[in-house]
């Protein structure tokens, strides 16, 4: 379903992305981990159309992502590992906005709305605007926007990334339940390494841009003699802390936040 | 054509709900149309006109239609900031209707903007030169409203940061609003200022909308429609091809 092959990407000096290749079979759910800078990102946005690679090729459902972006794009849905909500709209313009640019009919489109603003509990809230939200709302929004249409792929980028265990509970559950009876592919990066052992079949560890070790999280275990699958993370990527360039975007967020709270008090 | 919609829908509802920045953003056209209208007025007298406040009212209309269409063009860059840019650009649709959605949005909230200054002259004493002009002035209006929509997102689309909406906002808009003949008429002027005043694509909005409203159009209103039609495919042309050409 996803098939990457030697695929490189460089920021100008920084080489993000080494010669990486893997490929995830359909109905999977691979967990592509790996500490903060590692390349996780950089190589979901490549994945995704968002980027263009410096070399190597990607295949998704047997597309090119640069030659045929629109067609792989109707292949999967994402959640962001940062914000991506209309903060002037409420809940539901968001989800019903997110339905339109996926072209889910209006009825079903009202239909699903419902169920996973009430799954996710924000449906006494769907008439408030976005920016009223707490950060772990609008992760849940996030993430039920990711599910409103039925894509064949699901990337998911840090998903649970400040959400409460209840939250994340009902998330994996949630993606459990549509792998088992949709059989869609989900591509997850996360830091937690329990729910990785817990939902993925298969694993791969990215450090430095480099894949250095992909299997079942029990091969993992096995080829590095740790009990658990953190231990064999922290064997195979080391135990020193990782820094990650902020991005202009990441400036400029964090100027508006300062901005806004100005304006505000 | 659902997703030129809501996005449309999304542009206007956004500017619906912030009422503040509509007042605020009336401020400047009217700073411009009090004190240049009535300071200038007791020392101007410019031939054609009545007085300088009929004069200078389509060019403060045109003025805050200019900065509104640019503003919601440049509002990508803070849908980059926000992340709600990345939602869009992974959709499985055109970026061509992306890209429309937005613009015409934009262009829609900068017509209702224009009105609400035309809005603001008639109340501070602006005539037009009959009601059956009021049409005429809005075809003017939205042509100037698409150009300069367009415009934005084309430099919306290429800007990174705040530091370089600085850069744009005094090295191109100002000097667009400025070589307009928003504020003075452009007949007799020196050889390089005339050349730059039928530069700017501005001009040939603000003769049109004079020429709707007051009758006066140095340039000719004719002369005035072909041009803003020309500009408005050009830059939706280049604004629709450097929206394509967004990575994340």
């Amino acid at each position: 379903m996803i098939k990457v092959q030697n695929l490189n990407k460089t920021f100008g000096e920084i080489k993000a992305v080494v010669d990486v290749t893997f490929e995830v079979a359909p109905g999977e759910i691979f967990a592509f981990l790996g500490p903060n800078g590692a390349g996780k990102t950089t190589t979901i946005q490549m994945l995704t159309t968002l980027l263009r690679p410096t070399s190597g090729t990607v295949g998704i459902d047997g597309l090119d992502p640069v030659a045929q972006p629109l067609e792989v794009r109707r292949r999967f849905g994402i959640v962001f590992q940062d914000p991506s909500l209309d903060q002037e709209l409420t809940a539901y313009e968001n989800m019903d906005l997110h339905g339109v640019l996926y072209h889910v009919p209006r009825k079903v489109r009202a239909e699903r709305i419902e169920v996973l603003l009430k799954l996710f509990e924000l449906w006494d809230r769907r008439a408030s605007l976005v920016k009223t939200f707490s950060g772990g709302m609008r992760r849940r929004l996030e993430i039920a926007r990711g599910l409103l249409h039925r894509p064949k792929i699901l990337f998911l980028d840090e998903p649970t990334l400040g959400l409460d265990p209840q939250s994340r509970n009902q998330l994996w559950t949630h993606v459990k339940h549509l792998n088992e009876t949709e059989g869609v592919t989900v591509f997850l990066t996360t830091h937690y390494m329990d729910e990785a052992d817990r939902v993925a079949h298969r694993v791969a560890i990215i450090d430095h841009g480099k894949v250095v070790a992909q299997g079942s999280s029990a091969e993992l275990k096995a080829q590095t003699g740790a009990d658990t699958l953190e231990g064999a993370f922290l064997k195979l990527t080391g135990t020193t802390i990782r820094d990650e360039t902020a991005g202009s975007a990441d400036a400029m967020r964090q100027m508006a936040r300062m901005w806004s709270r100005g304006q505000r008090r | 054509m659902n997703v030129i919609f809501v996005l449309w829908l999304r542009e206007v509802k956004r500017y619906l709900r912030s009422r503040p920045q509509i007042i605020a953003s009336l401020g400047q056209p009217l700073l411009y149309l009090l004190v240049l209208g009535f300071g200038l007025g007791r020392v101007t007298q410019i031939s054609g006109t009545a007085s300088y406040l009929q004069f200078v009212a389509p060019g403060v209309i045109c003025m805050g239609i200019l900065f509104t269409s640019i503003f919601s063009g440049i509002g990508l860059l803070w849908d980059r900031q926000f992340g709600f840019l990345k939602e869009t650009l992974v959709a499985p649709v055109p970026r061509l209707q992306i890209m429309a959605g937005r613009t015409l949005g934009g262009a829609t909230i900068a017509i209702i903007q224009g009105t609400l200054v035309l809005v603001v002259c008639m109340l501070a004493g602006f005539r037009p030169q009959s009601f059956a002009a009021i049409p005429q002035a809005f075809l003017f209006m939205a042509l100037i409203a698409i150009v300069f929509a367009a415009l934005g997102t084309a430099i919306g689309s290429t800007l990174r940061d705040m530091q370089g909406f600085q850069m744009i906002m005094n090295f191109l808009i100002m000097p667009i609003f400025f070589l307009s003949g928003a504020l003075f008429p452009l007949g007799n002027l020196p050889t390089p200022l005339a050349v730059a005043t039928r530069i700017d694509p501005l001009s040939y909005g603000v003769d049109g909308l004079r020429g709707a409203l007051i009758g006066l159009a140095q340039i000719g209103v004719v002369l005035d429609v072909v041009v803003l039609g020309v500009l408005a495919a050009a830059f939706l042309i280049l604004g629709a091809w450097a929206f394509s050409r967004i990575q994340v």
